[in-house]
């Protein structure tokens, strides 16, 4: 597993530089924009159009996407789902894609290592601590107290070891289902490079779905949590 | 992906066993050979125990989902969804022990 991995960025001249996983993110990003450009280009001549159309042209597509990811974001978060359709949708389309990527040969996901899936969880983690402030002021801070304030010494303690380990479990469980598919198949690749890995290419892309999803509907319940009002 | 986690635990302890062998050939990490032994071992059991406690309590997940979706076949799609993360949660676990294995196996 030490040996040099041939990736396409290298063939790039700036980007060969950089680190594998930053190339590949940059990469990666570059597809996303020109993606989201056209389908936003082409989304807005929805005046023209009432009727969608037939086949599975790139509007079509583009209208699944958005559809689904706002969708999402309402079912889970309820009414105030919109403020935090941008943040989500960003997360868990590069999340997606990059996931994606590896599977195409010479592509090395920038999920591949920890610092871009610490960097999405981290992200998710300042996040809903901003949310919590921005909605309940410096009340946000009784949230760790538990119900009852005599517990406090014994509920701060735990509040904040479990807010802790939000991010870090986020970002790990990307970061190893990643790597790990990723190894599993070079492994089988090295062993029978002919029909054997097919599996678990299946298995990749099932796992880089279910990841992206999962990661974005942990988010989205922590901010939903953090932004939540006492009900009794 | 059980299977191929037992495979890689097996192969790991299987190449330990081998290093303890051709010890006197390698010495390149200067790492004591005991201890080369040990991690190996650590590794492979490591990610197998995750695995066996993994399965399991993934079985009882997708179980009791196949249970609900045997009683009312119309509500498969609602159930699939929470089993799905239902899997992912427990999945992670075994991912934490993995990433613990591969840490210890790229130390060799």
């Amino acid at each position: 597993m030490e040996h040099e991995q041939f990736t396409w960025a290298s063939l790039i001249p700036g980007l060969a530089s950089l680190p594998a996983h930053v190339s590949g993110a940059i990469i990666v990003s570059i597809v996303l924009l020109v993606v989201v450009i056209i389908g936003y280009r082409q989304l807005r001549r929805t005046e023209d159009q009432v009727i969608p159309d037939e086949k599975l042209t790139f509007r079509n597509f583009i209208e699944v996407i958005v559809e689904g990811i706002s969708g999402l974001v309402e079912n889970t978060m309820g009414p105030r789902g919109p403020e935090f359709t941008l943040l989500i949708g960003t997360l868990a389309l590069f999340i997606l894609f990059n996931n994606v990527s590896g599977l195409i040969p010479g592509f090395l996901p920038a999920t591949d290592n920890v610092n871009t899936t610490f960097a999405c969880s981290l992200t998710v983690f300042f996040m809903t601590h901003y949310y919590g402030v921005k909605e309940h002021g410096i009340k946000y801070l009784k949230h760790f107290v538990g119900p009852f304030w005599w517990l406090a010494p014994i509920m701060v303690p735990i509040e904040i070891i479990g807010n802790l380990a939000r991010p870090v479990s986020l970002g790990l469980r990307l970061f190893g289902n990643i790597t790990g598919d990723h190894l599993v198949t070079g492994i089988f690749f090295s062993l029978i490079p002919l029909l054997l890995p097919l599996p678990f290419m299946f298995l990749g892309l099932f796992v880089a779905f279910v990841q992206a999803f999962v990661f974005s509907l942990l988010s989205m319940a922590y901010f939903s949590g953090a932004i939540a009002h006492e009900e009794h | 992906m059980k299977k191929t986690l037992v495979i890689l635990g097996l192969l790991s302890i299987f190449i330990s066993f081998s290093v303890s062998v051709a010890m006197a050939a390698e010495g390149a990490a200067g790492l004591d050979p005991q201890v080369k032994a040990m991690i190996a071992l650590a590794s492979g059991l490591g990610i197998g125990i995750a695995a066996f406690g993994g399965g399991l309590g993934q079985g009882r997940a997708v179980a009791s989902a196949l249970d609900g979706i045997a009683r009312n076949p119309g509500a498969a799609g609602k159930i699939l969804t929470p089993m799905i993360i239902g899997l992912a949660m427990i999945e992670s676990l075994v991912i934490y022990s993995l990433v613990v294995s591969l840490l210890l196996f790229f130390k060799l």
